[in-house]
């Protein structure tokens, strides 16, 4: 013992000696939720990764994460229906994050910029893709990725399925639609139109493929009978949409053009009717408009159009230049049922948009493929048939009809592709819990209302094909990036680090995010508390 | 369509902010902050004190580039950190009594102004030995305008011996000596002691208030004072979770609320004007603020006597601070 002054019989210390830690009861602990916007993303997209390279302007890193699971991000930002917006947080803060804006920025910068993705070492195994549709881009797209040969057969004169003979041109112009099936067949993807597929094992075994994946959609109009004495006018909005690309002309509809249905089809072909000239577009539709099937804001955009709706009503007869129509009314479990009140309106043609069904004839006559009673394609959940090798998504197969979920089944097939070639099971990783709104601590996030995008004017979305929906430039881009509010998982704002009474936490750098010293960790839980995204849970000692 | 970037959708109200600059982050955010409070202090588990001063010494070491001494009076503060033979205080740091921290800085000012040096002196005790013991001595600090720092942490009550009442203690809260109990149950209604107030009378160069819900605010106002010399004061809420009877992970969230209701505003005086004030974001009844902690609980007993009466009275003090202060003069305080 060294000599002390008067009274003093102890050395000096730290209080770094005292281990606080051992005062814990509960302790916290970094984790990583499921943001809802994820949660919710029918093509599994990491949305809140990608906007996290976005907030820094760093696009091309942001466009990278995106690619890894949506290889049509400029079509996507434009024809998908958010529905990772509905499930925002931010949402019940002031607005939802405009997550399509941003990602169809990034899909635009990437075409102008000239991006590219690179295929994977060559695995050596081919694969067939019937059909170049979301459903099947995407699929070649993860395949190639995969390192696989792949070779797309579609039986129509140009790639992009129904994103080109479904979507009109003013809700996704087709130099973009081009530009994203380019960059796939960039990747040494080999595609072949004009091609159809009328026997998938022959076609498989003398092109020497190892598995299949068709995707073909659902492209035969459903029909009603209506008796009619000029046949000639009754169309369907299948062919209307596919005669505006493939024919020399657009199709004639008249002055006076009649949509029978209330889906997004009877809202798109109406649309296009008033822009080829028609002085009146109207849709009749059975029920009401809250039980319609198409997406509001698109009813929102058909109205201020000029589009008319004709609520509770069914087609009866047609006549010369006019139409019998019958007043419905709502029974009392909400189901339409005829009033017998009939009334007489004006109409030169008449299109059905009541729903498609998938052509079966090809895939029905595969051994092992079984057909359900809605003739969609029975499969496994990982989307294969009966017939093993041969796999099928899009919407072929029972599930909403949608470009993203087909995108999305088409990474989904590639993954289980991939497995069924190397003879080894698939594994998804386990998912997270969602990070719910409860999870926030909304004080740190400070208001800032959604970016609006631009809109065309009313004339030019009366007359032209233009796109309607104007892009976000730069600044608002990042603007938009920036209001996520990352949900559930550490952005490395400090908080814990800041805030915690007894320096236990420990700031690792940047991209490291941080670490907990249980030796000094009281467990007064602060940090979770404070935690803006809920990033922290506190967990119980074992005492 | 041009909108003007701001870094805030992600917290500009956060410790850090990995879009911003790392000179317009808090001192908090840097990991060379000089953790002046280190770790292996006794203090109670969420502790409002602790995090308070780390906060303030912290940002007094990068405003003095690290020449500070610091003189401790008697308190909470000076048990936890400096149990001997131990200390959790890597600043040179100085305790005397409990009545003398404000004198005793004086002392050590003078000393480095007799001895040629720019060494800053800050003096920090509880609402105890400031508001109390040592007003006396903090009081001569003020009036003879000695280049010291003065900071408060105030946490309402002596806590540090049992949580007995002390002249910051507020109205109707029970403590110790003051129990919940007879018609008029916790705290009288006294004439009330506010000391930032009385150190602005005083017509020192710098008077300001904080709390450690908001690190950016109380920052900024601890390199204001910093940057001037002569008598300084900054008040500081600091919840103290045993003595509050509230939840350890609270701490933050009550200064944050009382803030918020009004009962405590934040501002800045120089020379006994008031400069600035920060504005109320979200307002809040005092109820949303009282009600978590449980000296406060016999005010939300049904049938208590008295305590629909107390709480109309406390919210009247929120309402008179709003009022003085102009707290709601900004629709939204974005910055």
């Amino acid at each position: 013992m060294t000599e002390h002054p008067f009274a003093i019989t102890l050395d000096a210390g730290t209080s770094l000696a005292n281990r606080t830690g051992s005062w814990r009861t509960s302790k916290p602990v970094y984790a990583d939720h499921l943001p809802p916007c994820n949660a919710r993303c029918p093509a599994g997209e990491n949305i809140q990764g990608w906007l996290y390279h976005a907030e820094s302007g760093d696009y091309r890193a942001a466009w990278e994460v995106l690619m890894r699971d949506n290889p049509l991000p400029a079509i996507m930002g434009r024809a998908c229906y958010h529905t990772c917006e509905d499930a925002c947080n931010r949402g019940r803060l002031d607005q939802a994050v405009g997550i399509h804006a941003v990602e169809r920025f990034l899909g635009d910068l990437a075409i102008r910029e000239g991006w590219r993705v690179e295929p994977g070492p060559p695995t050596g195994k081919r694969v067939l893709v019937i059909g170049a549709g979301p459903s099947g881009l995407s699929a070649a797209y993860h395949l190639a990725r995969m390192g696989h040969t792949v070779t797309i057969a579609d039986a129509g004169p140009k790639p992009g399925g129904m994103m080109r003979f479904g979507i009109p041109r003013y809700r996704l112009p087709r130099e973009v639609l081009d530009a994203e099936v380019e960059r796939i067949l960039a990747m040494g993807v080999e595609l072949r139109l004009n091609t159809a597929i009328d026997d998938i094992p022959r076609a498989m075994a003398e092109g020497g493929y190892d598995a299949c994946f068709a995707a073909i959609g659902a492209h035969l109009a459903r029909r009603v009978d209506i008796p009619a004495v000029a046949a000639g006018r009754i169309l369907d909005a299948v062919s209307v949409l596919r005669g505006m690309e493939t024919g020399a002309e657009p199709p004639k509809l008249g002055r006076r053009v009649v949509v029978y249905g209330g889906g997004n089809t009877a809202i798109d072909v109406a649309r296009t009717a008033r822009r080829l000239g028609a002085e009146e577009a109207l849709i009749v539709y059975r029920r009401t408009r809250e039980m319609m099937p198409a997406h509001d804001f698109e009813v929102e955009e058909a109205l201020e159009e000029g589009v008319l709706v004709r609520w509770l009503s069914t087609i009866r007869r047609m006549d010369e230049g006019s139409l019998v129509v019958e007043r419905m009314e709502l029974d009392d479990t909400g189901w339409p049922r005829p009033t017998g009140e009939v009334e007489t309106i004006e109409g030169d043609t008449l299109i059905l948009a009541l729903g498609q069904d998938v052509d079966t004839t090809v895939i029905e006559r595969v051994p092992g493929v079984e057909v359900n009673k809605d003739r969609t394609i029975r499969v496994g959940p990982d989307l294969q048939t009966g017939h093993p090798g041969l796999f099928c998504g899009g919407d072929m197969v029972p599930s909403e009809r949608t470009v993203t979920v087909a995108v999305g089944h088409g990474k989904k097939a590639a993954r289980h592709i991939d497995a069924y070639l190397r003879g080894a099971p698939q594994e998804s990783a386990p998912k997270h819990a969602v990070a719910g709104y409860d999870r926030l601590n909304t004080w740190y996030y400070t208001d800032a209302p959604r970016t609006v995008q631009p809109v065309l004017d009313a004339l030019r979305r009366q007359t032209t094909f233009d796109e309607v929906k104007g892009g976000l430039d730069e600044t608002t881009a990042l603007f938009e990036a920036r209001r996520c509010l990352s949900c559930g998982n550490c952005f490395e704002c400090d908080n814990c680090f800041g805030v915690c009474p007894d320096n236990a936490v420990v700031k690792l750098g940047p991209g490291n995010r941080f670490r907990i010293d249980y030796d000094f960790c009281k467990g007064c839980g602060l940090c979770a508390a404070e935690c803006p995204c809920g990033a922290i849970d506190m967990v119980e000692e074992e005492i | 369509m041009t909108q003007t970037v701001k870094f805030y959708q992600t917290g500009t109200l956060t410790v850090g902010n990995r879009l911003l600059d790392s000179d317009k982050r808090t001192v908090q955010a840097s990991r060379n902050r000089s953790n002046a409070l280190t770790c292996g202090h006794r203090a109670c588990q969420g502790c409002g004190e602790a995090l308070g001063a780390r906060y303030a010494i912290d940002a007094a070491m990068r405003a003095a580039n690290r020449d500070l001494v610091c003189v401790n009076a008697t308190g909470c503060l000076e048990v936890f950190t400096t149990p001997y033979p131990e200390t959790s205080w890597q600043v040179a740091w100085l305790h005397s009594l409990f009545g003398n921290a404000a004198a005793v800085a004086s002392g050590v000012a003078a000393a480095m102004r007799v001895k040629g040096k720019a060494t800053r002196v800050i003096a920090q005790g509880g609402d105890g030995g400031t508001t109390d013991i040592g007003f006396g001595c903090l009081s001569g600090m003020f009036e003879r305008n000695d280049d010291v720092l003065y900071i408060c942490y105030d946490n309402e009550a002596y806590m540090n011996t049992g949580v007995q009442r002390s002249s910051a203690t507020p109205p109707a809260a029970r403590t110790a000596t003051t129990p919940a109990v007879g018609a008029a149950p916790g705290n009288v209604f006294g004439t009330g002691k506010n000391l930032p107030r009385i150190a602005m009378a005083h017509g020192i160069p710098y008077v300001a208030t904080a709390t450690v819900a908001d690190l950016h605010d109380l920052e900024a106002k601890v390199t204001r004072a910093m940057g001037l010399h002569g008598a300084r004061y900054i008040h500081i809420l600091v919840p103290c979770p045993l003595g509050w009877g509230a939840a350890s992970h609270d701490t933050i969230r009550l200064s944050r609320l009382a803030v918020e209701s009004g009962l405590f505003p934040l501002f800045e005086a120089e020379h006994g004007e008031v400069t600035a004030t920060t504005p109320i974001r979200r307002r809040v009844p005092v109820a949303e603020y009282l009600k978590p902690q449980k000296r406060f609980a016999h005010l939300f007993r049904p049938d208590a006597p008295g305590a629909q009466e107390a709480l109309d009275r406390l919210q009247a003090m929120a309402d008179a601070n709003i009022r003085r202060f102009n707290l709601l003069s900004a629709e939204e305080a974005v910055r």
